[in-house]
């Protein structure tokens, strides 16, 4: 028998009361946690997909397109840029490395990505089974391309035209899979990766080319394209001029990851800030139906707490009791709604990842949910403590004179 | 043993309650009697030492209970005063067992719950111990309420009007309850009444007759 035990019987006496309150405060945190979670992990996707990337060349149209299609392969591509200008841009003084990009193909959903080696480098890719491209048409693909469509070491398949599912098959030339990587939560996961040339390849009929392993020699310089160049600076004076450089002396347009991902994101908050502000009215809200439900319990127990004075508990034992069923109320409330935060946001991870967006889960935790847990508990103290303050001033002999 | 001096009490400027002198030895048993009105309750109170009165000196078990702070007379109570009110007021979200641990916990002593167990098997409840208030009978839960008043030992126990309300033979079957738990504890019993069938089964009497207008 204790503060805690007596709690938790008063509770349960009022079952159906409790449980609404638990249930309200538990929705208002479950709905902020969800916040958190997604909102945490979208941003450190997006910051480690980003990373290492200081500027990306693309064609001319807008600068956020250019990044959401090339860094994290989300919208479609403005366009193509011409091979010779971006090697001349991969060359320049200020340019530390320069990886290209020619999309274009996809495989069910999953992207084709032409790019060099040093692509798999720079996100650190480990392979699960088999090793990278060294021939035209052999590719790497990602993770979770493996999982969804079943592809293994050796499996030959036909890319797609364009980036939907729609798009007509390269039937001419299949692709064969020479390595599968590992999960690495980066965009590689969802990524079919090869040769630039194997792209091209693809597209080879159009240029009446008869050896698809020497397409690199047999093309035309004018004909060859890329789609993006992702650029890493050689020096932080490069942010100040290379943009500009890009900009005023070619065809093609430079964007920032770093400035439109912020940008991005300050969209994206505002729908965020109208949830969480939705979220906290719940929570408010289930502090003062908690308020209201202690209140009115002290009428009700205004026998108990005069007796339970008369058996040798001070005022501020009953003032303790009273604050310790808010707290409790809020703990459960608190720790139920974090639960239930963390499997909803399981959930939508399903749901993004049939959509094939960025993948989310339900299983981490983030320090910032310890914060959330104690604002459920100073809810619930918060809204004991004017019925605290009243069992504190019982009067016993008033009470029970009059019952 | 208590003893009560030149106790006077008004409530809202109205005197309630005048007592010149009463006296009572350790293990004595007596009813305090009066007309309706005449502040058997208030003094009641003032014996439990859950009400301040006005004026006066209040001596219960050898302690000056007017000298003592709140918070000391609070554990003064919950450990020497036992009290078995009119409407019992069990508290009904706890079972019969945890409203007598209830009591050890808070009178600040040591949770005991073979002494529990002894207290309601004196008073035939063993069977009730996990029952909740609202499940008993009302003689069950007036003897529940006996059990809560006498479970820490009392050196005084102070029962309301225990028998109004009752027929003749549970009457008997009360007050003999409370005689023999007074006397199994040691404890000054005072049983306020106006019940005159009790009146011949206890020795000493104390006549309230009111305070004159």
């Amino acid at each position: 028998m204790n503060l805690a035990t007596i709690s938790f019987a008063y509770l349960k006496a009022r079952r159906l009361n409790t449980l609404l309150n638990i249930l309200l405060l538990a929705l208002g945190v479950a709905t902020i946690v969800l916040l958190l979670l997604a909102t945490t992990q979208l941003d450190q996707r997006m910051r480690r997909d980003a990373q290492g990337i200081d500027l990306v060349i693309g064609a001319k149209g807008s600068p956020m397109q250019v990044i959401l299609s090339s860094i994290y392969h989300l919208d479609v591509p403005t366009g193509n840029i011409p091979y010779k200008q971006a090697l001349e841009i991969s060359k320049h003084r200020m340019v530390k490395k320069a990886m290209p990009l020619a999309l274009g193909d996809s495989y069910k959903g999953a992207r084709i990505v032409g790019t060099t080696h040093d692509y798999l480098t720079h996100y650190d890719a480990k392979f699960a089974s088999g090793k990278r491209w060294e021939k035209v048409l052999e590719v790497v693909i990602g993770a979770e391309v493996a999982a969804r469509t079943g592809l293994k070491l050796g499996d030959k398949f036909h890319g797609s035209h364009g980036l939907g599912d729609a798009g007509d098959a390269h039937e001419a030339h299949p692709y064969v899979v020479a390595g599968v990587l590992a999960r690495s939560g980066t965009v590689l996961d969802r990524l079919v990766i090869c040769s630039v040339e194997s792209v091209w390849a693809m597209h080879a009929d159009h240029h009446e080319i008869k050896d698809i392993n020497d397409i690199a020699n047999q093309m035309k310089e004018e004909e060859k394209e890329y789609t993006a160049l992702l650029i890493q600076y050689a020096s932080p004076i490069a942010a100040a001029m290379l943009p500009r450089y890009v900009n005023n002396n070619s065809a093609m347009q430079a964007a920032s990851p770093a400035y439109e991902t912020a940008r991005l994101f300050s969209i994206i908050g505002v729908g965020v800030d109208v949830l969480r502000g939705f979220a906290l009215v719940l929570v408010f809200s289930a502090g003062l139906s908690v308020f209201i439900a202690l209140y009115n319990a002290l009428n009700e127990r205004r026998y108990d707490l005069a007796v339970m004075r008369t058996l040798g508990a001070r005022p501020r034992t009953l003032m303790l009791l009273l604050l310790f069923e808010g707290l409790l109320l809020a703990l459960i409330g608190g720790v139920l709604g974090i639960a239930l935060g963390h499997g909803l946001t399981e959930v939508l991870g399903h749901a993004l990842k049939a959509a094939q967006q960025v993948s989310v889960t339900g299983w981490i935790w983030v320090q910032t949910e310890w914060w959330v847990l104690a604002l459920a508990a100073g809810v619930g103290v918060l809204a004991a403590l004017i019925p605290a303050w009243r069992a504190y001033r019982t009067d016993i002999a008033g009470t029970l004179a009059r019952g | 043993m208590f003893s009560v001096r030149q106790l006077a009490h008004a409530y809202d400027g109205k005197d309630v309650l005048r007592v010149d002198a009463w006296q009572a030895e350790q293990g004595a048993q007596w009813l305090m009697l009066g007309p309706s009105g005449s502040g058997k309750t208030t003094l009641l109170h003032v014996l439990a030492g859950i009400l301040r009165p006005s004026a006066g000196q209040v001596t219960v078990a050898d302690q000056d209970m007017m000298a003592l702070s709140p918070s000391a007379l609070d554990r003064f109570r919950g450990k020497h005063i036992g009290i078995v009110l009119q409407r019992l007021h069990l508290i009904d979200s706890l079972t019969v067992l945890n409203n007598l641990l209830l009591a050890q916990y808070l009178a600040g002593e040591a949770q005991d719950a073979a002494r529990v167990c002894e207290v309601l098997a004196s008073l035939d409840l063993d069977d009730k111990a996990h029952a909740h208030p609202h499940e008993l009978s009302h003689g069950q839960a007036q003897r529940v309420a006996v059990a809560r008043a006498v479970v820490n030992k009392p050196k005084l126990l102070l029962a309301d009007e225990p028998t109004s309300n009752l027929d003749d033979a549970r009457c008997v079957q009360v007050l003999d309850l409370l005689l023999a738990q007074a006397h199994a504890c040691g404890a000054t019993l005072v049983i306020a009444t106006h019940d005159q069938r009790i009146k011949s089964r206890v020795p000493n009497h104390y006549e309230l007759t009111g305070v004159a207008a």
